[in-house]
């Protein structure tokens, strides 16, 4: 799809920058114009981490780099971070100008690589793709650039270790928290996790040992399947998909026995950890139960979810199931590649047998927008979307829940929503905003 | 001077047109009042992520009230627009629009092969697509690196499809490469707006006077009001039909003369409105010269020094006050130019000490030619030399670096990110987002209120300082800030 796009929900493939910042001491270094990280920044707002944001070196390049090359520019910059800036991995990504123009990155990169430095280059180019898939090409770029130098030949060493790859940080509101309780139910299944992003991981000595690693875990139905297949390939690794967030119970302990499966772990520890989550899960949706069904004064019965597919598909199942609120007209604005379309919209269509979730996708959020504006459906809506989306939700009379990026009328810090306790979570959101609209 | 000229399709960067620099260290004297001459650039070695004038060029088009935006470009040089978004929903409030509509926000998501066959029937498509689905009274094109490079004919798509469509589309040139100036970026929308939307007057309306600024709180309404004047806010918050008429007005007065240089010269230039040439109203002296040239150019002199009697008999007294609590405090200032100029004319009225400036760039004259309008020779003139005056494009390493020696009592800035090094070294921080707040009589005691706000509760960046996380190198911390800026002391 290259049509026109109103109301961006991602951005360009230089927005893997955040892929960067998410890394404990990883520094990116762009080779861009001079706008290209203001623009990443205020997409994500409230996304600096490490050196994001204001932080990151640049080159600026102007005409001067553009008619000439920007070749000698990258490379002082380069030295001017590492006099400046304390880092303990270097990520070169170019923009649409040193793109266009074919500055030879590699080479410059290659200089300080040959004098032991832990620098990488990806070229994120923003015209050649999105953040959703150039993400992917800055875990590999890292991996085969950097990881690449500390594997001695053994791979597979560690039969317990799985690598994880789910949200893209950022990109995902709520990435923190998700591979938090990733990290933490993996774990409990009895397995060793490398969650590499964010404040749970060993920053770059985790990466490190992605080798060791005997496979790889994707929670994702399309963003990140290029790395898992190449692990797979480069290290023999296989890897196990799950193809969306897993929100709530039923879906996260799906998830823990597929995986289960998959590693062949003991199955009476997995069985005894799923139950103990179940129990605590439906001992609030239990009491909880009481509220969705008598409360008198109006609660939501149908929701639209704006979101990449990974979301919508998730919360449909779960929303459904656990909480009772129906799925009706469904929109991933994630650009999903043709091919992988099909696949969703089956893993959908298995969330209920006896209704049809109709499925739009389209990156254009204006037009999901405009579609959403003509729908007549009884009862009281939710809308699960972007910040663009709360003047319709407002218009519609919807509850209004903001979750996908841009979010600026939501702070979010380290709240998750995939697994038991996220599941949870989201109950306490929709219905927190919900209950706010009784003044 | 600069010759505006409407016949180009786009206007000249400010480093050529103006001479504008980014890098320059020494004192605030050196600098001032080289109107006419033009210091020297100096480069640097090592930089940090600047502003994109793409963004800037944005935000004097998103906000008019019937209007839509292409961005020309891959879907991300259009990531930050949705702040706008929000800030027109949000501030709306404060200039009387009760339902502030959605912005009508594009991208022609340029992909890899544009850029080899050339991104123009898309182009052309989307504004066809765009007119039929917003029904806006005018679209603006905004252009990008990648369009820019390229070489697509934005202008002729523009006007082709103008005439077409019989409503104003306006390409606007802002390629974040072509400046390091940011800045720019307002220049080429205002560039597109003179072109395309304002029309020549018909009748001239002897009571209205163009209020060029951002978004923020309506003030001027009432203050004009006592003197029998109407603002005529452009163009946040206007209408087509309002930025139109616009050449009808007696005088145009803008808030920040980096914002309004172009559009205010155009005005005067082309339509023969003329332009208030004192700095803008931050600092009572500042702020009389300012109502004092309005009352001539409106012929309301006498109206005017009322105006200002009873601004005195108001706010003074508290002025004062506030004078004595501040008094002996030291502040250090980072901020776009004339703004921040501004900001250093009200901490000094205020009684703090200025001991330095990070300014994002400097215009040696502005689009008028008028030296009167030199705002920080006017600063130096009325509240003394800055010595540590640095131009600095918003280069962090450099602040931090700066901060560290200074240890100032207060921090004051005006672009996001700059406090948060502020807070981290636990020097209280403050940042106003609303430009209208500190002007007049009235915005003395408004800052004054605020800043001791900020000095009495300092906990919050005391405790932050215990606990910040510095990326920066100890040998940087220790060496001379501007060692990266070009012909430094080694």
């Amino acid at each position: 799809m290259t049509g026109i796009i109103e109301q961006e929900r991602y951005t360009c493939a230089i927005g893997a920058m955040q892929t960067v910042t998410a890394i404990r001491r990883a520094i990116p270094i762009l080779h861009s114009g001079p706008g290209c990280g203001t623009m990443v920044s205020g997409f994500f707002e409230r996304a600096k981490g490490y050196a994001g944001g204001n932080t990151a070196p640049c080159t600026n390049s102007g005409e001067n780099e553009v008619v000439f090359g920007g070749e000698a520019k990258l490379r002082q910059v380069i030295q001017g971070s590492y006099q400046v800036l304390e880092s303990d991995l270097q990520v070169v990504l170019t923009g649409c100008t040193a793109g266009i123009v074919g500055d030879d990155v590699g080479q410059v990169v290659k200089e300080f690589q040959e004098a032991g430095k832990p620098i990488v280059h990806v070229d994120t180019t923003g015209f050649k793709s999105n953040n959703y898939v150039s993400h992917s090409h800055v875990v590999k770029a890292i991996i085969d650039q950097y990881v690449d130098r500390f594997h001695q030949g053994q791979t597979r060493t560690r039969n317990q270790l799985v690598n994880v790859f789910a949200t893209l940080p950022y990109q995902d509101p709520f990435w923190k928290g998700n591979l938090s309780e990733l990290k933490r139910i993996l774990e409990g299944i009895g397995l060793q996790v490398n969650i590499l992003f964010g404040p749970e991981s060993g920053g770059v000595a985790e990466w490190q040992r992605i080798p060791q690693a005997f496979a790889n875990i994707l929670v994702s139905p399309w963003p990140g399947l290029e790395i898992v297949q190449h692990l797979e390939q480069k290290y023999g690794q296989p890897f196990y998909q799950f193809p969306h967030l897993p929100i709530g119970s039923n879906e996260t302990a799906r998830f823990l026995r597929g995986v289960a499966r998959f590693a062949e772990l003991e199955p009476v520890r997995v069985e005894a950890f799923i139950a103990r989550e179940e129990q605590a899960f439906y001992e609030e949706i239990d009491s909880l139960a009481t509220f969705l069904l008598e409360f008198r004064y109006g609660l939501p019965g149908y929701v639209h979810v704006i979101h990449d597919a990974s979301y919508v598909v998730g919360m449909s199942k779960f929303l459904l199931h656990e909480v009772g609120i129906v799925p009706r007209e469904q929109f991933i604005v994630d650009n999903t590649p043709e091919p992988f379309q099909a696949g969703i919209r089956a893993e959908l269509a298995t969330t209920s047998s006896k209704r049809t979730i109709p499925l739009t996708f389209d990156p254009d959020a204006g037009r999901a927008q405009e579609a959403i504006r003509g729908f007549r459906h009884p009862g009281r809506g939710l809308l699960i979307g972007s910040g663009w989306d709360k003047l319709l939700a407002q218009d519609k009379g919807f509850d209004f829940l903001s979750a996908s990026a841009p979010s600026p009328y939501r702070l979010v810090l380290t709240t998750g929503y995939l697994g038991f306790r996220g599941g949870l979570r989201l109950i306490e959101d929709i219905y927190d905003r919900v209950l706010a609209t009784y003044k | 001077m600069s010759t505006i000229n409407l016949k180009n399709p786009q206007v000249e960067v400010r480093e050529h047109r103006l001479g504008s620099i980014t890098g320059f260290e020494g004192a605030a004297s050196q600098l001032a009042g080289c109107c006419g001459g033009s210091p020297k650039e100096r480069n640097r070695s090592f930089s940090q992520c600047l502003g994109c004038s793409t963004s800037n060029a944005a935000c004097t088009v998103i906000l008019i009230q019937d209007a839509a935006v292409i961005s020309h470009g891959p879907v991300g040089c259009s990531g930050n627009l949705h702040e706008y978004a929000f800030t027109y929903r949000v501030n709306g409030v404060q200039r009387g629009l009760e339902h502030p509509t959605q912005r009508r926000i594009f991208s022609t998501n340029l992909d890899e092969s544009d850029t080899v066959y050339g991104g123009e029937r898309k182009l052309a498509e989307a504004i066809r697509e765009v007119h039929g689905r917003t029904g806006a009274k005018a679209i603006f094109i905004i252009t990008t690196c990648a369009s820019g490079i390229i070489g697509d004919d934005v202008e002729s798509l523009a006007s082709e499809a103008e005439a077409e469509l019989g409503i104003p589309v306006v390409a606007i040139f802002c390629e974040g490469f072509r400046s390091r100036i940011w800045t720019s970026g307002f220049d080429a929308g205002y560039h597109g707006i003179a072109r395309k939307l304002i029309k020549p007057a018909t009748r001239k309306q002897p009571d209205l006077v163009n209020v060029i600024n951002f978004w923020g709180t309506d003030i001027f309404t009432a203050l004009f009001g006592r003197i029998g004047l109407r603002p005529n806010y452009i163009t946040p918050y206007a209408t087509v039909a309002g930025i139109a008429q616009s050449s009808e007005a007696v005088a145009t007065v803008q808030i920040c003369a980096t914002l309004g240089s172009y559009l205010g010269a155009a005005l005067e230039q082309v339509h023969g409105v003329p332009e208030l040439k004192s700095p803008a109203p931050y600092g009572i002296q500042a702020t009389d010269r300012w109502w004092r040239e309005l009352g001539q150019l409106t012929g309301r002199s006498r109206e005017v020094e009322t105006l200002l009697q009873e601004e005195r008999a108001a706010f003074l007294p508290r002025i004062q006050e506030l004078k004595a609590l501040l008094t002996g405090r030291s502040a250090y200032v980072t901020a776009g130019a004339a703004h921040g100029h501004a900001l250093i004319a009200i901490l000094s009225e205020l009684g703090l000490r200025v001991t330095g400036a990070a300014v994002f760039h400097h215009d040696p004259v502005y689009d008028s030619g008028s030296e009167q309008s030199d705002s920080l020779q006017a600063v130096v003139r009325d509240h003394g030399d800055i010595p540590r005056y640095t131009v600095c494009n918003k280069q962090e390493f450099e602040l931090v670096n700066v901060l560290m020696r200074e240890r100032p009592d207060l921090l004051l800035a005006r672009h996001g990110g700059m406090t948060l090094w502020g807070a981290k070294l636990g020097i209280p921080s403050l940042l106003i987002g609303d430009e209208h707040f500190g002007m007049g009589y009235q915005g003395l005691v408004n800052y004054g209120e605020r800043i001791l706000e900020a000095l009495e509760n300092d906990e919050f960046v005391k405790n932050l300082a215990r606990h910040a996380v510095n990326p920066y190198t100890d040998w940087w911390l220790k060496q001379d800030p501007y060692l990266f800026l070009e012909g430094a002391r080694p």
